[in-house]
């Protein structure tokens, strides 16, 4: 086995946020958060539930685009459970899962913005909008994947999309209860919230990357303990599995292109 | 019923919801019917794709109420894009559970359902539609009342239906389009397919009929009504459809013969013929 690449670092170190999640609906956006939750399964947190991203909860490690319901495509997959979109907010609302979304905009509180550029009322750029995010990340655990660290940590966000640790504390003890911002991955390293303050610590560095390389993409002030780990790297059986059976054809490697 | 038909039901200024999600399932043949008749000042609530998104490019929208808008295969609606970046609609964006809540709420015939969706977000900075509410128990939590969605009419594309309005899915997912109906004084619903009421669990099972006709008030049989969007099992999306659509918000010379070719057309049947007459996939410009 050739030694890892950083897409496959990356995918480790975003696989790992869900380590200790046991039965849980992981619920990964896009495709290299939902090759990372594949794997997270197939490697290390076999209880975890994914969805085909369509409808329906799906077992077995099966390649990124694949679609339930073509017989073409289907081998491997057997159906455990049916998730059509009111059933996914009733899960969301019930807190038994963890989603990773991405960001245009997060701030060192986890304040995240993926709804619109300069003044919402009428903005310079109209991106995805609020989406699901608010009812996401006030409801339960999420995860952030990131793969442009100095085009997307901010001092300050435009508008709120995901609410970060400063804006769920002023909510009061019962209003955020179940908020957790549990990891962000980005293509450099790999961040937590595990300060007093709650605001963002380095969590490891990927393999390869100085401190002074995440400093010079970071415009906040970043909690960097004394020791920073190195990012795991994948093991030989991980490393077969991106690559002989979740991600076959590189789908992972188009964010690592800019 | 024509789609001509359910628009003379519509007036100008009306709350107009829309059922389906994104580019999927949207009852896009009586969209086009609004298109091309003179309906304007419209409040639609939806969870927006491309109906919302020519619904705006041709100025019809005043308000919008939407959960998000969105191509799917291509994420940012461009003519939604364009009608948020120059002001044109009075945007009331809601977290997509949240928007789920104001349906339910109308369907129930309560002022507001409570939620944690949108606490600490700027969902409520922005949206002057929302309130808070505090809980009248011991535990006094501040939740988001999402208000309910008062909706004059809804349109909704089903896979079939009964001449009485029963209407059945038979795709992956019904989506809230039960709601949409529920929540509407009045709501039409196109079909792909007009069956007889005995010949309704021929093709899916008794899960599959989720609107009973105490919530329709009139269907249109509409086949390939929901192109360009999805509408499996019968169709999947015409991408190559989308994509020109989606490139015509770059240049209004392209949205002038976009709406000259597919518009700008006196019925459904001129829109099915005019794209029979389309090359193959592969061929397309």
């Amino acid at each position: 086995m050739s030694a890892a690449t950083i897409d496959e670092i990356c995918l480790v170190a975003l696989a790992e946020a869900f380590r200790g999640d046991g039965e849980l609906l992981c619920h990964p956006m896009g495709p290299f958060p939902v090759a990372a939750g594949r794997l997270a399964r197939a490697s290390f947190e076999p209880d975890l539930m994914l969805t085909d991203t369509i409808a329906y909860a799906v077992t077995g490690t099966v390649p990124l685009g694949t679609i339930v319901g073509d017989p073409a495509e289907d081998e491997g997959i057997v159906v455990e459970g049916y998730l059509p979109f009111r059933t996914v907010f009733d899960q969301i609302w019930a807190g038994r899962r963890h989603v990773v979304m991405g960001a245009s905009q997060i701030d060192r509180h986890g304040n995240q913005n993926f709804a619109a550029i300069g003044d919402y009322r009428r903005p310079k750029a109209q991106l995805l909008g609020l989406r699901g995010a608010p009812g996401n990340v006030i409801n339960h655990t999420t995860s952030y994947w990131i793969p442009n660290q100095a085009r997307t940590f901010v001092e300050s966000v435009d508008m709120v999309s995901g609410p970060g640790y400063d804006r769920v504390a002023a909510l009061g003890e019962s209003g955020g209860r179940f908020h957790e911002i549990r990891r962000i991955v980005t293509e450099l390293a790999a961040y937590d919230f595990e300060t007093p303050d709650r605001t963002m610590r380095l969590r490891s560095v990927h393999p390869g990357v100085a401190i002074d390389d995440v400093l010079a993409a970071t415009p906040f002030e970043l909690a960097v303990p004394d020791e920073v780990p190195s990012s795991r790297l994948p093991t030989d059986e991980e490393l077969r599995l991106i690559r002989e059976v979740i991600d076959p054809t590189g789908i992972r490697q188009a964010e690592f292109r800019s | 019923m024509t789609e001509d038909e359910v628009v003379a039901e519509l007036g100008d200024g009306m709350t107009i919801g829309i059922g389906g999600w994104g580019s999927r399932r949207k009852p896009m043949s009586l969209v086009r019917a609004i298109l091309r008749s003179g309906l304007s000042d419209l409040h639609v609530v939806s969870y927006g794709g491309p109906d919302v998104g020519l619904l705006c490019a041709e100025g019809r929208v005043r308000k919008l109420t939407y959960g998000f808008v969105s191509l799917d295969s291509i994420p940012l609606e461009p003519h939604f894009r364009i009608a948020r970046q120059t002001g044109s609609v009075e945007a009331r964006e809601y977290d997509e559970g949240a928007f789920y809540l104001g349906l339910l709420a109308a369907t129930h015939r309560v002022p507001f359902y409570p939620t944690r969706a949108g606490l600490g977000s700027d969902m409520l900075t922005y949206n002057p539609d929302l309130k808070t509410v505090t809980s009248p128990y011991a535990d006094r939590t501040e939740l988001v009342a999402v208000p309910a969605f008062d909706i004059d009419v809804s349109l909704v594309h089903m896979n079939r239906a009964d001449a009485a309005g029963n209407g059945q899915f038979l795709g992956p997912d019904l989506y809230f389009d039960d709601l949409f109906a529920m929540a509407a004084e009045r709501t039409f619903m196109s079909c792909e397919r007009l069956v007889a009421t005995e010949d309704l669990l021929s093709e899916g099972s008794v899960h599959t009929l989720r609107i009973p006709r105490l919530h329709t008030d009139g269907v249109v049989e509409a086949p390939g009504g929901a192109h360009f969007t999805e509408c499996p099992p019968d169709y999947g999306r015409d991408e190559a459809f989308q994509r020109e659509y989606a490139a015509t918000a770059r240049d209004p010379e392209a949205w002038a013969r976009f709406r000259a070719d597919w518009l700008d057309l006196p019925s459904h049947e001129d829109y099915r013929a005019r794209l029979a007459e389309r090359t193959e996939p592969g061929e397309r410009r």
